[in-house]
Formats: structure tokens, C-alpha cells, sequence
């Protein structure tokens, strides 16, 4: 047990819980507050959404999270805010009035989860206006699954809501005094549980060492599932959420490429802006993973060192050259990310080792990158197949072809045999024919929940085809763009 | 309204109310909003409890409060779909921390089979073990983790066996849950022999996760007599009341069952939350403490049942207008191990498998296949829209051996005079409705001129198809098991002139409470706020039916209009006799909170309070019970002719789709819905339904795919891997209507209709035009093959495989 405290719909609450207590235990079990619903316990539906707000000069900026994968301890000098707390003085929440008014509602069960994105998106809208796209409103409410209404009442409510005359009020912004949680444990090598919080890599890199069995956790978005679904106990957690240089974005030169180093605590969410700016195609796969929930807890250093063969960034990153640096008390060292990767969930990470940071080389000129992800539903699901092409045209020729799948093999994968096919080539039906033959020779896929054999390998083919098309006729529409760029 | 049950009178009074019972010359909805605005039955009233959803303060099972001392269940599934249990050692189980009590088959004192309608599902497993799911054993702990924990420590030893997985090998070998039924109407052989043109055609349609976000969960308390208290999240507690005093050997009268409201039921929770009843409640006796067991998500989709998945097949003969003349439909319900309501859900299929067209002379049989998996069970639409795809695919197959339009093929199909009667014999009444519907739709969603936008952009746009498709729906509404129709309220008003409403219908988010305290306040002329309803509970209205089959309103809403209609002419008789001043029995009414008697300068008002008031003091009841029997219905199960419904609800949809026919991905660009609830008890409610269905179907047919191993366990256990509509799969253009001015013919609740299952089907418009884009391909003069869910899997490889034929 450890003591956390943090701010709790506008006042200071102290606890003590176990490391394995996630915030949706905390809430329904030690504090009987039940508004926030169970749906899944594997943060799939939303139904336990939470906003978490953190100090922003005066004011909260308020995130969503799925309180049942996340960690409780994480919310030490945070400000919860959960469904109870945003109806004060018997007046409702804009989100609330208009979910009424929309009839927004119907068996009810979901909703609590659906008026905490509201209230996210409320938040975000009234600190940063800007238009309301379609785009923003799927972003905030495509993780809140609905099994009643079919959306279209959720929709008005998220419309209607913002018309409606609204001031902040203050208990959103209330201060916390606290300090940072003490990274030290008394005895790492005994059993005694800790949920330890070091704020620099110095510090994480020590206590990876001196508790090497202790589990890494970021967002907790993939892990956690090991406690509610598998029942294991996460007893002793390292945090890196806090940890000073996994959290920045720095543009910068390694081994003569400009580039970015990426800490790996970044979140997806963070990541947005400059994937937007600089690699749109990786930015567009961002919307489709995950939700919002997920992309603001789960960062690219989580979905490298968990090395899953359908994470979706990894081959982004091994298209564009990605490189992976991994630090311990020993120093530093750096690896191309496919060497990363060794067997299914297996990396090149030595047990004090982490992952500290990623880095992704700039765009070189005329280099195109095209990211295209399949799945049965368009948003918050895992790949069947994901493919990455990167490579540059010069005078209707191929260069520089880098091509990697996920969902093809034990692991994130580049198609090697395919980008030799292509590599120097020119842009013909005949070139592309003979790459999607040697895919034959790169990827024997399995079969699963998510597609079987014979369609892996065949969307994979037709996803050359694709890229053909859309480099032989590029006036022509050849993808939905919902889906594709 | 008098119930039929009370006409054996030969009077002609009781004969004139059997007709206008019958002919539906009662009073519409849309009549009871008067000009203040008051919400009574017909107008938008919102959810009942949409204040308490918003702000997190409407309880669902896990949310009650409950004594320190409750014990937490977990279960014991088999991890194998077929064999023999040969070792059960729960040493270890009952030794881990926490654990007060395990429980397996042979503890069970009552009943061990817990087969709802049909003996068959056993409550534990004895020694066959029939899915991979199946409830081997419970534990009660003093934490859900540590129930969980200690479930995992039992030592079990199965005799694995091979599982039979594919219903229509079942089939061949004759292995069914239920014996096959046959509906035959004319010669269909000597149609076929004798036809123009035969077109055949199979699908297989998936089965489908309810995915009720609130999981299967009770809570259990034991009384100070021999009995116990049931909260459950269940649409049926009657059963789940008898079943329970089974198990635990005592009188039903023991047994208590209360639903507040359900965080989502969908047919999921009509037969498969009793199990979960019956073995909390076992332990609540046994331990004498409360007990909760609320099942995690993907142990909830591994041992509850599902929609059926069906394999169907069709045989028709046709003109050379694409006109059915007659021939023969096979549909097989995969129902897993058990019967459960599968007898019942096939015939539904049975009974659909026309939807909107007259099939002719037809004989439609259905097969009831045993397999090894979880019993399937109830879902919206409950076998129907099953049945419906078949005819619906073979529409799509006409069209383009005929080489029209596949909505002039549908229209031509449709019942009409001279058409009208269905393969099961009953006579399709409003059938003009069907057309003018359909009209309407077609009109308004400018049908035609988007026809031929589709088609150029198509002529041009080699890898994006767009589809176009509009689907009708006719539904049966009754239960076809003619007992289950029938209702019951318990109305009481309180001396301050509050009124309290309970009935035996469950509140499932269908908004069924809300329309009810409409019919309550609309019949006693009160604002709505003046009437309560509280939880669904077996010791208020006894010998309830399932919420289920549409009929929520339907049936509970005639009984609880019947109970206010009985205390308002108890009043009357009260009032008339008692006010001095003399007040006009003939016309006396309730509007605006004031008892009402005589016109113009002779009219007298009493405030409602005073009037309650009074009659208390004066020693009138001021509680009533009221009931409702379904008029008219019959089904001869023998010879497979009746007229199983009370009357059909219709409705159609139009949806355009955008197909990445290389990737198989694609999107619903635009849906246009219009739909017939006759004269509405309460639109937003009723759009709601609408909408809501419609996204379901779409989801039943585009993402949602349930996959087993190949040894019969269930992968698809959870939102990671079986995926519901998500918020952007809303169409971004979405109309939804209801058809204005054409109440029920029959006399039902105010000539509303049902309108909980009839949308689902509204949904086979998405997938019609996902074909009607992959018939593109082949210049729309081939109906590809498109089994269900069409995933973009499917759809990539039904196009794939137009693609290769043409090379």
C-alpha cells in the first residue's frame, strides 16, 4: 500500500491502495462511487470513462482515460474528475442537458462514459475554439461504444452542447498542493509491492537495474489487461510517465539524419502535431488507433517494447528507418528497429534495460510514405494487416523502397523480398505484379480472430496494387479516404 | 377498454366491444398531447430516467449497495466444446484465500435442469459436457478477484471428444435440438416443375454477440423464511422466479424477483440471466449471506448464447417478370446444444422467410441443428431477420437474371389484392401500406436519380463501387407461443393524488416505463411527473410473459391502461354519486388534473387531489389491477396455418454505400429510413428504436463476426476482437421518419405499433447494396456471393473472386 493523493471532482483526497488497483477499482470498490460503469475491463468500450486533468498554469487541462486500465497511482497530483462531479448545485453539465435533451440515452448504461468525452471535448473546446469537424466529434466519441441509440441522438448532444451558455467553474481549476511521489523503494528485491515514479532516467534506469522483475508501465493501455483479464497482480510497477527525458520531442541530427528523437513516454496524443505536419500519413493512422482514451495514455516507447506482431506504429517506424535507442545504468545504445525485434514478443532489450527513446529520420526529398491499415471496424481496432511503404521517385523510378507489414508475421516485419522487387524499378503493372509474388517469399501469415490466411496474404497483394494505382493514376480515387491516404 | 377475457357475455354490448377490440376504432396517440404541452402518451416525453443516466446515479446491479459481508461469485467454464467430465478436484479451490463455499452439480438440491422451455441445460455440469463455456462449477469468495483467483487452482479432467460445429452436417445427420417443421401453402412442387425459370441460391448468415454493455449480473439475499430476493438484469423474472424456487425446492411464492432496469437486453437477457440467478440464489440459501455474481465480459460471451447463426437455401420458381410463382425455402437455426427458444425462433424464421413478398405456392422448412456451442437464444428480431435474408438475397438474384432494377423486382413481389395471403395462412392486412411506404421512401430519397448517379460513377471508377440498395420489412408482432400474450398492471393512487404504476414488463433502455407512465397519465388526465413507476417485481404483477417480441407496449400498456380505466369509472361512479351539487355521470372526464362533469354552464371540476381525497375518506379503493389477452391469435402447429400475428409492422430503408473493392473496406455514405409504428405512443422513443435497430442490423451484417476455433471455443470473447458499430459508423446522412397518418388497423394501444425488433431488419439494406456495388463489377449482370457478417474479409474476397473469374 502507498498513499496517493490527488484532487477528486475539485478536492483533495488522499488514499491507500495497492500498486495493482486501477482507478476504476478505486472508484467503484474503496470509494462507492458507482456512476463510473465496468463494460469491459479491457478499455474496448468507454463505458468507464474518467476525464484526468493536469495543471496547466492556472487552469486543468482535462484528458479522457479508461479508469479500468489505468493505473491509480498515476493520479497522484492529478484531478480526477468522474461523472458525480460535474453536476454541482443540481445544475447539470452542458454535456448532461444536452444528452437529456437529444434523448441521448437509452438504456443508460454507457452514457455515464459518453458525457465524460463530452465534457473532454467540452473542455477542449472552450480552451482551444476551433471548428467542430466530423473529424474532432469521431475523435472524442469513438471510444465510447453505444449498443442502444445508433449515435445519431450522441451526435445532436455534442452539437447542442456548445450552443448552450456555459462558465467554467472553479472547482475545475482548484489547486493541489502536492509533491511527486518518492521513486526510492526501501527494498526492491522483496516481494513488497511498489508502484515506484522516478521523474529521471537516472532514476529509472537505477531502479530497472536494482528491480529488474518489476513491470514497466507508460499507459498501462496494453498491460493492465494482464490484471483484469488474466488476474495476474502487477504488484511491482515502475512508472515512466514521469520520467523528465522520455517525455520530449526533440528535433535534432543522429548519424548525419535530421530527424526527431522521440522520449518514449510521448503519448499518441502528443504525438499528433508533428506527425500532422511532417509524416500525414502516420498522423491519419493515429486517428484509427486506438480512441482517444487509448491515444491519450498509450505512448510510441509502449507499442515498440511490447513488440506485438499487430501493433500498429512499428511498421511506420521500420518503413521510414526508425531507430530505437535503449538505456541502463551502463549507459545508452542504439539499434535499427528491426533489430529490435527478435520472435513474437521477444526484443533485443536486456532485463535492465529500457526503451528511452525512438528516433524518426525527416523525410528526404520526394519521399512519399503511405500507411494503410486494415481491420474489420474503420475505428478503435487492431489490424488484421497494416502496411508501410516508404520510398522516393525520381524520373518515374523507385528508390530507396522500404516496405514493412504488421500482422504478417511473429513480429513487425519489412518485406524485404518486395522491396528488392521494386527497389530501382519503374513504376509499372508488370513491377508490381512481380512484388506482390515475392510477398510469397517474405510473409506466411496465420490465420485468427482477425482474418484468415488466404486474406492476409491476398489484402496484403492488393495493397501493391493499390499503391500502383495510385502512383500510375494519381487523379483517380482508388482508396476511401476515411480509411486511407 | 374491456379485456376479452371478461366478454362471455353474449350481450351486444360485449359483442360491440369485441369489434371495436378488434377493428381499432379506439382513440389514436397523437390525441393525448393537449394544448399545454403536457407529456402524456404521444409525445416526446423524455427517458424516464435520462436525468439519473447523465449523472451517474441510475443503479444497475454491480452499482447496489450491499451488506459487508456479501460473497462474490465466480464460475468454472470448460474449456472444451465436447466430452465426458472425468475429474473434478476442487481441493485446491476450496482451501485459496477468501473462499467460503464451492458448488457444483451434485450440491444442487431442486431441479438440475434449468431448460427454460424445453428440459436440456443443465444448471452444472453432471458428466457430458456440451460447449466450451458450460458452467462446471462456482465459487464463493469474500472478493470477485479472489472468486476468480481460485476458480483458476480446480483440477479438471475431461474426455475431449470431437465437436460437432457445422449445422448443416448436423442436419444431414439428423441431429436436432427440435423436431423440423414444415409450412406448406399450394402446390410448390407443381410450381417448380411447371415455372418459366427456377433460380436457386444459399447463405449463411452469422450469428451475433448481444453485446448489453451491463454484462449478465444479480444480486441474491436470503429472507428470513425459506426464501430469497432476486435483483437481476432480466427480461424475464417470472421464469427466472420459477426457476430459481425449482433449484432451491420451494414454493414460487418464496422467490422474489426485481428488475429496476437493464443496461441493455436485446433477447440476451430473456432466458440466459436465469443460470446465473439460480446458482447465486443456491448459494444465498446455503450460506445464508447475500450473494452477488456478476459475469466479466468475455465469460459472459462465452457461455451465454447468442443470435442463431443460419444456413439457408432457396428454390423458386419465377416468371418472366421476376415474379414468384412458388417453390421452396430450407432455413437451418444453428442452436447450439439446447433447445432454449430455438423451437420458437426457427418458426419466426419460418414466418419471415416471405418478409414483404408473396412467395406463391411455397413450402418453407426449418431445421433446428444441434451443435456444440453455447445455446443460442433470444435476439431482437428473434429468428426473423434470419429468415429474411434468404428472400432478400434471392430478390438481388432476380434482379439480375432478370436484368431490372432490384427494387423493381421487390416492389413487384410485394403482397397485394389477390396476393395477399402468406405461406403460413394468414392474410396480410394494411399490404397498401407496404406500397405507399415504399413510394414515399422511394420519392423522397430520390431513389432513381441516385440509381443513375451510382451507376455513372461507376462507369468510371474502377476500384470505388458504389451500391445502392432499398429493403423492405414486414414483422409479425405476437409472441407465436399464443400464451405468452398477455399482461398485467397494479395501479395504486396515493391520497396526495400521486399515482404509482407497476406492470410486468422490464425496462431495458426501450423506454417502455416512460410510455407507460404515459398511458397512465393520459388516461387519468394528470401531468406526467404525477405518475411513478418503479421496479418490475414478481410479488406486484404475478404470471408475467418475457419482455420480448416487440410486445412491451403492446401488452403492458393494455393492461395498465385497462387498470386506470377501471379506477377512473370507479370514481366516476363516486364521484356522480357523492358531490352534492350533482355532477353529470354521462361525459364526466379527467383532463388537466380535474375531474370534469357536464358542458357550458352546467360543467363542474373537482382538483384530482380532492378527489382522491375524498374517495379515501368515503372508503373507495384506490387501487386497481388491470390485465390484457391479445385478441384473435392462433397457430395450428400441426399443419403449419394460423394467424400467428396480431399485425405486421413495416417499414424500409434505402442505404448507399462507398466499396474500396481492392481492400474491401467501405462505407455507409447515406441512410434513408421510413418506418410504421401506426400512431406513435412517443417519437423520440420510437425514432430511437428505429435508429438504434437499424445500426444494430447494420452491425449483425457489416463488422460483428463471431469466430470459434476449430475445437469449438469462442475467440471473438470480447470488444477487442468482436466489434459493435462504433460512433463513425453512423452514416453521415442519416433520415429516419415515421410514416404519419396511418394507425394501426387493429386495435392496439392507442393504434400504436411495436417497434423494438422491426428496425433491426432495416438494416439488410447495407448489405444488399454492398452486393448491389460487388454486382457492379460484373456490369450488374451477376449477384455475388456475400455470406454474413460481410466484413471487408468477405468483401474483399467476393470481389477478388469476380476479378479472377474475369481474367
Amino acid at each position: 500500500m502507498a498513499t496517493i493523493a490527488f484532487l477528486l471532482n475539485g478536492a483533495p483526497h488522499q488514499c491507500e491502495v495497492s500498486p495493482n488497483t486501477s482507478i476504476l477499482t478505486l472508484l467503484r470498490e474503496h470509494l462507492a462511487l458507482t456512476g463510473t460503469k465496468e463494460g469491459c475491463a479491457s478499455g474496448d468500450c468507454g463505458a468507464c470513462t474518467v476525464a484526468i486533468g493536469e495543471q496547466n498554469a492556472d487552469t486543468h487541462t482535462f484528458t479522457s482515460a479508461n479508469a479500468c486500465i489505468t493505473p491509480a497511482h498515476q493520479l497522484q497530483g492529478r484531478h480526477l474528475v468522474t461523472i458525480e462531479g460535474l453536476a454541482k448545485e443540481g445544475r447539470l453539465h452542458p454535456a448532461q442537458e444536452a444528452m437529456i435533451e437529444c434523448h441521448g440515452s437509452q438504456c443508460g448504461f454507457c452514457t455515464p462514459g459518453i458525457v465524460m468525452s463530452l465534457f473532454t471535448l467540452h473542455n477542449d473546446l472552450t480552451q482551444r475554439p476551433a471548428p467542430l469537424t466530423p473529424e474532432r466529434l469521431e475523435a472524442a466519441l469513438g471510444g465510447n461504444l453505444c449498443r442502444c441509440t445508433g449515435y445519431r441522438p450522441i451526435r445532436d448532444a455534442a452539437l447542442r452542447m456548445n450552443d448552450m451558455p456555459y462558465e467554467r467553474p472553479q472547482w475545475q481549476d482548484a489547486a493541489l498542493s502536492t509533491s511527486e511521489n518518492d521513486a526510492e523503494i526501501t527494498d526492491p528485491t522483496a516481494k513488497t509491492p511498489f508502484f515506484a515514479q522516478p521523474l529521471s532516467l537516472a532514476a529509472l534506469t537505477r531502479l530497472r537495474q536494482e528491480a529488474p522483475q518489476a513491470r514497466l508501465v507508460a499507459g498501462g493501455t496494453d498491460l493492465w489487461l494482464e490484471s483484469t483479464q488474466r488476474l495476474a497482480s502487477l504488484d511491482q510497477l515502475i512508472d515512466v510517465s514521469r520520467v523528465a527525458e522520455l517525455l520530449t520531442v526533440e528535433a535534432t541530427t543522429f548519424e548525419g539524419q535530421p530527424g526527431w528523437w522521440i522520449g518514449a513516454g510521448v503519448t499518441y496524443t502528443q504525438l499528433e502535431p508533428l506527425f500532422e505536419e511532417h509524416f500525414p500519413a502516420f498522423a491519419h493512422l493515429l486517428h484509427r488507433l486506438g480512441s482517444q482514451q487509448i491515444r491519450n495514455r498509450g505512448t510510441l516507447g509502449g507499442n515498440i517494447a511490447n513488440a506485438s506482431p499487430i501493433g500498429d506504429t512499428p511498421p511506420v517506424l521500420l518503413a521510414l528507418g526508425a531507430r530505437v535507442e535503449l538505456a541502463s545504468v551502463k549507459g545508452s545504445r542504439c539499434l535499427a528497429l528491426e533489430n529490435f525485434f527478435l520472435d513474437y514478443k521477444q526484443t533485443a532489450m536486456a532485463a535492465d534495460e529500457v526503451v528511452s527513446r525512438i528516433f524518426i529520420p525527416q523525410a528526404i526529398e520526394r519521399s512519399q510514405l503511405r500507411v494503410w491499415k486494415l481491420s474489420k471496424r474503420r475505428e478503435d481496432d487492431i489490424s488484421a494487416v497494416l502496411g508501410a511503404f516508404s520510398y522516393r521517385i525520381e524520373q518515374g523510378v523507385l528508390h530507396d523502397v522500404r516496405i514493412a507489414f504488421g500482422g504478417m508475421a511473429a513480429t513487425p516485419k519489412r518485406a524485404q523480398a518486395a522491396e528488392a522487387t521494386l527497389e530501382g524499378s519503374a513504376i509499372t503493372a508488370d513491377a508490381f505484379r512481380a512484388a506482390q509474388r515475392s510477398l510469397d517469399e517474405d510473409f506466411q501469415p496465420m490465420s485468427d480472430v482477425r482474418g484468415s490466411q488466404h486474406y492476409r496474404q491476398q489484402a496484403a497483394k492488393n495493397l501493391f496494387e493499390r499503391l500502383y494505382l495510385s502512383l500510375s493514376a494519381p487523379d483517380r480515387e482508388v482508396m476511401l479516404h476515411a480509411y486511407a491516404h | 377498454m374491456r379485456t376479452l377475457t371478461k366478454l362471455d357475455g353474449d350481450s351486444s354490448r360485449a359483442r360491440r366491444d369485441l369489434h371495436d377490440h378488434i377493428q381499432g376504432s379506439g382513440p389514436l396517440a397523437r390525441h393525448t398531447v393537449d394544448s399545454t404541452g403536457r407529456r402524456q402518451a404521444g409525445s416526446s416525453s423524455f427517458h424516464e430516467s435520462a436525468k439519473k443516466h447523465v449523472t451517474g446515479k441510475a443503479a444497475y446491479i454491480d452499482d447496489l449497495v450491499l451488506p459487508a459481508d456479501v460473497l462474490h461469485v465466480a464460475l468454472g467454464l470448460s474449456p472444451i466444446a465436447h466430452g465426458t467430465l472425468t475429474q473434478l478436484d476442487l481441493s485446491r479451490v476450496k482451501e485459496a484465500p477468501g473462499v467460503v463455499d464451492v458448488i457444483t452439480f451434485h450440491e444442487v438440491p431442486g431441479h438440475t435442469d434449468i431448460g427454460p422451455v424445453f428440459p436440456g441445460d443443465p444448471i452444472f455440469v453432471d458428466q457430458e459436457i456440451s460447449y466450451a463455456g458450460q458452467c462446471l462449477f462456482a465459487v464463493a469468495a469474500t472478493s470477485l478477484q479472489a472468486a476468480r483467483r481460485a476458480v483458476k487452482l480446480a483440477a479438471v479432467s475431461i474426455d475431449e471428444q470431437p465437436a460437432s460445429l457445422d449445422p448443416v452436417a448436423a442436419t444431414e445427420r439428423e441431429e436436432f435440438v427440435r423436431p423440423t417443421h414444415v409450412q406448406t401453402r399450394g402446390n410448390w412442387q407443381q410450381a417448380l416443375d411447371q415455372a418459366e425459370q427456377i433460380i436457386e441460391g444459399e447463405l449463411f448468415v452469422g450469428g451475433q454477440e448481444h453485446f448489453y454493455l451491463e454484462g449478465q449480473a444479480c444480486v441474491v439475499h436470503p429472507t428470513e423464511d425459506e426464501g430469497v430476493i432476486v435483483h437481476t438484469s432480466n427480461q424475464h423474472p417470472s421464469e427466472t422466479q420459477k426457476l430459481v424456487a425449482e433449484v432451491l425446492d420451494i414454493p414460487f411464492h418464496a422467490v422474489t424477483v426485481e428488475v429496476r432496469r437493464m443496461g441493455g437486453g436485446f433477447g440476451g437477457k430473456e432466458t440466459q440471466a436465469s443460470p446465473w440467478a439460480c446458482i447465486a440464489a443456491f448459494i444465498a440459501r446455503r450460506t445464508g449471506k447475500t450473494v452477488r455474481l456478476r459475469l466479466p465480459r468475455s465469460e459472459d460471451m462465452r457461455a451465454t448464447g447468442k443470435r442463431h447463426p443460419f444456413h439457408n437455401r432457396y428454390r423458386l420458381a419465377i416468371d418472366s417478370k421476376g415474379v414468384l410463382q412458388g417453390g421452396e425455402i430450407t432455413v437451418i437455426g444453428d442452436c447450439g446444444y439446447s433447445p432454449d427458444l430455438s423451437d420458437a425462433i426457427v418458426d419466426r424464421a419460418m414466418f419471415h422467410a416471405d418478409n414483404a413478398y408473396s412467395l406463391g405456392e411455397a413450402q418453407v422448412t426449418g431445421h433446428r441443428a444441434k451443435t456444440h456451442t453455447a445455446s443460442n437464444t433470444a435476439f431482437r428480431g428473434f429468428g426473423g431477420p434470419q429468415g429474411m435474408m434468404i428472400i432478400e438475397a434471392a430478390m438481388d438474384d432476380i434482379a439480375r437474371k432478370i436484368g431490372e432494377d432490384p427494387l423493381t423486382i421487390r416492389k413487384r413481389n410485394f403482397y397485394r389484392d389477390g396476393r395477399e395471403v402468406t405461406h403460413y395462412g394468414q392474410q396480410v392486412d394494411q399490404r397498401q401500406l407496404l406500397h405507399t411506404l415504399v413510394e414515399t421512401l422511394e420519392s423522397d430519397s430520390e431513389y432513381w436519380a441516385r440509381r443513375k448517379a451510382v451507376s455513372d460513377f461507376n462507369a468510371t471508377s474502377p476500384v470505388i463501387k458504389k451500391g445502392l440498395a432499398l429493403t423492405p420489412v414486414k414483422f409479425g408482432i405476437s409472441f407465436t407461443a399464443q400464451h405468452l400474450n398477455q399482461a398485467g398492471a397494479l395501479l395504486h393512487v396515493y391520497t396526495d393524488g400521486s399515482v404509482m404504476i407497476n406492470h410486468g414488463g422490464t425496462e431495458m433502455g426501450q423506454g417502455l416505463h416512460t410510455k407507460i407512465c404515459q398511458v397512465v397519465a393520459r388516461e387519468l388526465g394528470l401531468d406526467l411527473d404525477k405518475v411513478r413507476i418503479t421496479a418490475t417485481r414478481t410479488d406486484k404483477v404475478p404470471n408475467t410473459s418475457p419482455t420480448a417480441a416487440s410486445s412491451g407496449a403492446d401488452l403492458n400498456g393494455m393492461a395498465a391502461r385497462d387498470a386506470a380505466g377501471k379506477l377512473r369509472e370507479r370514481l366516476f361512479d363516486f364521484a356522480a354519486e357523492h358531490f352534492t351539487e350533482g355532477l353529470d355521470r354521462e361525459g364526466m372526464r379527467l383532463e388537466d388534473g380535474m375531474l370534469v362533469a357536464g358542458i357550458g354552464e352546467s360543467e363542474r371540476r373537482v382538483p384530482w387531489g380532492e378527489l382522491v381525497q375524498t374517495a379515501y375518506i368515503n372508503r373507495v379503493s384506490l387501487s386497481e389491477k388491470g390485465f390484457y389477452a391479445t385478441p384473435l391469435i392462433h397457430y395450428d402447429r400441426s399443419i403449419g396455418q394460423g394467424r400467428p400475428f396480431y399485425y405486421y409492422a413495416f417499414g424500409a430503408a434505402v442505404a448507399e454505400v462507398s466499396v474500396d473493392t481492392l481492400s474491401g473496406e467501405y462505407l455507409v455514405d447515406r441512410v434513408d429510413i421510413l418506418h410504421d409504428v401506426g400512431d406513435s405512443l412517443n417519437p423520440a422513443i420510437d425514432i430511437g428504436q428505429v435508429e438504434g435497430g437499424f445500426i444494430q442490423g447494420m452491425g449483425w451484417l457489416t463488422s460483428e463476426e463471431l469466430k470459434w476455433n476449430d475445437k469449438g471455443a469462442l475467440v471473438s470473447d470480447g470488444p477487442a476482437t468482436y466489434k459493435i458499430p462504433t460512433y463513425g459508423d453512423l452514416p453521415p446522412t442519416f433520415n429516419v421518419a415515421l410514416l404519419e397518418g396511418h394507425p394501426n388497423s387493429m386495435a392496439s394501444l392507442y393504434r400504436s405499433k411495436a417497434v423494438g425488433e422491426p428496425p433491426f431488419m432495416l438494416g439488410i439494406s447495407v448489405w444488399s447494396a454492398l452486393r448491389d456495388a460487388l454486382s457492379s463489377l460484373t456490369n450488374y449482370t451477376d449477384s455475388p456471393h456475400l455470406d454474413t457478417p460481410a466484413t471487408p474479409e468477405r468483401v474483399m474476397l467476393a470481389a477478388n473472386a469476380i476479378r479472377e473469374k474475369a481474367l
